[in-house]
């Protein structure tokens, strides 16, 4: 009788020594295989190192803690990803009529970039004209808000705003669903740059606010939402800016990790009970071109967000354990070489993210290592979408990679290498200590540097930039769109005029009442910041009162 | 390549409102370990005190990093240079910059543009090369 075929399939002392010798023997001197984390690749996985029946309660079931298999019991066959494409440029009625294109073919979610001005904390009338609209839109009153999302039921789209402290960009909504007669109990999304540690880390465009007034900030922020706005996510704990400014994956969930339980006890001082707010924090990723370690990333970092939520933080309610992620493909990872080739980059790196289990997905537009992207750059990144979602059959089965040997061991590698990294960040005084002592930045130099070197090396293969060049002809580059200098001049009118024509008593009283706030720790400051927006503050007018009083945020210059 | 005894000094900056400084430390970082004297600012300075520290620190190269189009200001800085006297100092950029608005920087008085993937090697050699011709022309002067 034949043996039964598990026992063929699974590895026996001999057959792997077999195996083993013939390897060796063909293979000649083995390469030193190690992944963009570096840990060591060996090329084959068995049950030697990784055996479900050993391992079953580090996976649990889709919905079940610890959450490896994903953090709902349906996942992606239930309900797929939200499809976001981040988008903004121009005047606010030039991104609205970007906003009614992107949602007609096939996006389920707004989101709002502001022009970098706005990121910078400076009203229109502040900047350099050539820089306006270029890389976001220019909104700076809540008139310009209710513009950009004219047409947008706010009580049925969920938006998430680039919106980093004092959160203006939400205040502005705010506003506009007052006027609108829309209840702010329905208005749902994410204030995606609420991160303070994470700006401070990998700067960005953000940094306008010191350090503790900031961490104040936020705190007032997410207890406002909790209170008044409670389907808004006020905490995005974002890793993406680390990751694209040089983190090695593992570094990037760790300080991530670290900064989620530093606003978490932040909160938790204030008298904040967790399960209030951390069901509505959410964490925001790149996905780099490494494909298996990207897909590990996330499930590990939901495994150990599980217990940290439960064991560190004291909350009991499950939704308070679910690791909430949008990924978005990583832009470092695009090449200005042969720009067509992105697309297959960003291809590689949504399937990274849809299998890692993502709630929400950004795909890159193959053009954005040359500028801002064209319009058909942002169709085909909405189309990549919807291959992946709708033809290529990724959503048919829960964690299909779950129970291989390679992905739960890598997995388990990269739990360990973040909990170290978690460790080293803990010892130094948990994330905030560590980000003020320049400690986290310094790592992500050096990580950035090292893969810097690999690649001048021709260690790591760029195709198109150390490896398969090819003689390109510039024509044949996109043409990147500039926002219309016209429209730009009309939109810095009409914010003169507006400034001139509203109510200078109700603007003054309302940015006083913002000063006492800052003085006073009892009181809200993003309460106030909403009540400036309804009197007719811009966000110059806020962020400048906010740095008198709270400080300037400075970088350091680490090198 | 090899270069004579010069050690060039360059100043690494961001003018504008984009933060995005991995490019400029990792430039700074490599240009120091060609053993350049480098003097690295954070982002987001203004082209006033960009001139002001070009000139007290009387460097030979400014290069200017933009990953988002703060390239746009590039001529403006190039104006505010000639104005102070600093006409001879050598100017690069790096980073994302489309074709069209290279020929404008040129155009402007940029000595090069770097784009994403340029090699380390490449950029120190060539802000070896722009250095000596920036001191010779100062002695000729």
């Amino acid at each position: 009788m034949n043996k039964p075929i598990v026992s063929q399939l699974l590895s026996t002392p001999a057959a792997h020594r077999e195996w083993e010798q013939e390897y060796a023997a063909t293979i000649g001197t083995d390469k030193n295989v190690i992944n963009r984390s570096g840990v060591a690749i060996e090329p084959l996985y068995t049950e030697r190192d990784w055996s479900a029946a050993e391992h079953a309660g580090e996976l649990g079931l889709p919905g079940q803690p610890p959450y490896t298999r994903g953090i709902y019991a349906t996942m992606h066959r239930g309900r797929t990803w939200t499809q976001r494409q981040l988008i903004g440029m121009g005047t606010p009625a030039e991104y609205n009529e970007r906003l009614m294109e992107v949602l007609a073919q096939g996006a389920t979610a707004v989101s709002l970039i502001p022009c970098n001005s706005v990121f910078r904390g400076y009203d229109m009338d502040e900047s350099h004209i050539e820089l306006l609209g270029t890389c976001g839109t220019v909104v700076n009153t809540a008139d310009h808000m209710d513009r950009a999302l004219q047409g947008v039921d706010l009580a049925r789209t969920s938006c998430a705003m680039n919106d980093p402290s004092p959160f203006t960009l939400l205040a502005f909504m705010l506003a506009t669903a007052r006027r609108r007669g829309t209840d702010w109990r329905q208005i749902s999304g994410t204030s995606n740059q609420s991160d303070y540690l994470s700006h401070y880390v990998a700067n960005h465009m953000f940094f306008r606010i010191a350090l503790p007034g900031a961490r104040r900030i936020l705190a007032d922020h997410i207890a406002f939402c909790n209170q008044h706005v409670p389907k808004w996510n006020p905490m995005s704990v974002v890793g993406q800016h680390m990751q694209q400014a040089g983190a090695n994956p593992a570094e990037a969930v760790a300080f991530t990790l670290s900064s989620a339980i530093q606003n978490a006890q932040d909160c938790i001082a204030r008298g904040m009970d967790p399960d209030d707010f951390l069901p509505r924090f959410t964490f925001f990723f790149d996905i780099s071109v490494s494909f298996f370690e990207e897909i590990a990333k996330f499930r590990a970092a939901r495994r150990i967000w599980a217990r940290v939520a439960r064991d560190r933080l004291g909350a009991k309610d499950p939704r308070s354990w679910r690791f909430k992620f949008h990924g978005q493909t990583s832009g470092v990872d695009l090449t200005r070489q042969q720009p067509l080739n992105n697309i297959a980059r960003v291809t590689v790196q949504a399937m990274a993210g849809i299998l890692g289990g993502l709630q929400s997905l950004h795909t890159d537009a193959y053009d954005e290592a040359l500028s801002v992207p064209s319009a058909d750059g942002a169709r085909i990144a909405v189309a990549t979408q919807n291959i992946l979602r709708e033809e290529a059959h990724l959503t048919d089965v829960i964690d299909p990679l779950g129970g291989s040997f390679y992905i739960e061991k890598l997995t388990d590698d990269m739990q360990a290498e973040i909990e170290r990294i978690v460790k080293i960040v803990d010892d130094a005084g948990g994330m905030y200590q560590a980000v003020e002592s320049g400690l986290v930045q310094r790592m992500i130099g050096e990580s950035a540097r090292k893969f810097q070197r690999r690649i001048d090396d021709a260690e790591q293969t760029v195709v198109g930039v150390n490896a398969y060049q090819v003689e390109e002809d510039s024509s044949a580059r996109p043409i990147n769109p500039r926002p219309n200098r016209d429209a730009m001049q009309t939109h810095l009118d009409s914010f003169k005029a507006f400034k001139a024509q509203r109510s200078q008593a109700a603007a003054q009283g309302a940015l006083d009442a913002l000063v006492r706030a800052a003085g006073d720790p009892r009181d809200n400051v993003f309460g106030r910041v909403v009540e400036a927006a309804e009197a007719g503050c811009t966000h110059g007018e806020i962020c400048h009162t906010l740095r008198r009083e709270l400080g300037f945020g400075h970088v350091q210059a680490i090198v | 390549m090899t270069h004579g005894s010069l050690i060039p000094k360059i100043l690494v900056t961001k003018i504008g409102f984009d933060g995005h400084d991995r490019g400029s430390r990792v430039v700074a970082a490599a240009l120091r370990d060609a053993g350049m004297e480098v003097i690295y600012t954070p982002p987001w300075q203004e082209i006033a005190a960009v001139v002001k520290l070009a000139m007290e620190e009387d460097v030979d190269v400014i290069g200017i990093s933009s990953l988002a189009t703060d390239h746009l200001i590039v001529p403006k800085l190039m104006v505010a240079l000639r104005s102070a006297g600093l006409g001879d100092v050598g100017v690069i950029v790096g980073g994302i910059v489309p074709d069209r608005e290279e020929q404008v920087l040129l155009e402007a008085g940029v000595a090069r543009v770097f784009h994403p993937g340029s090699a380390m090697a490449d950029i120190a050699d060539f802000v070896h090369g722009l250095a000596e011709r920036v001191r010779a022309r100062r002695i000729a002067a």
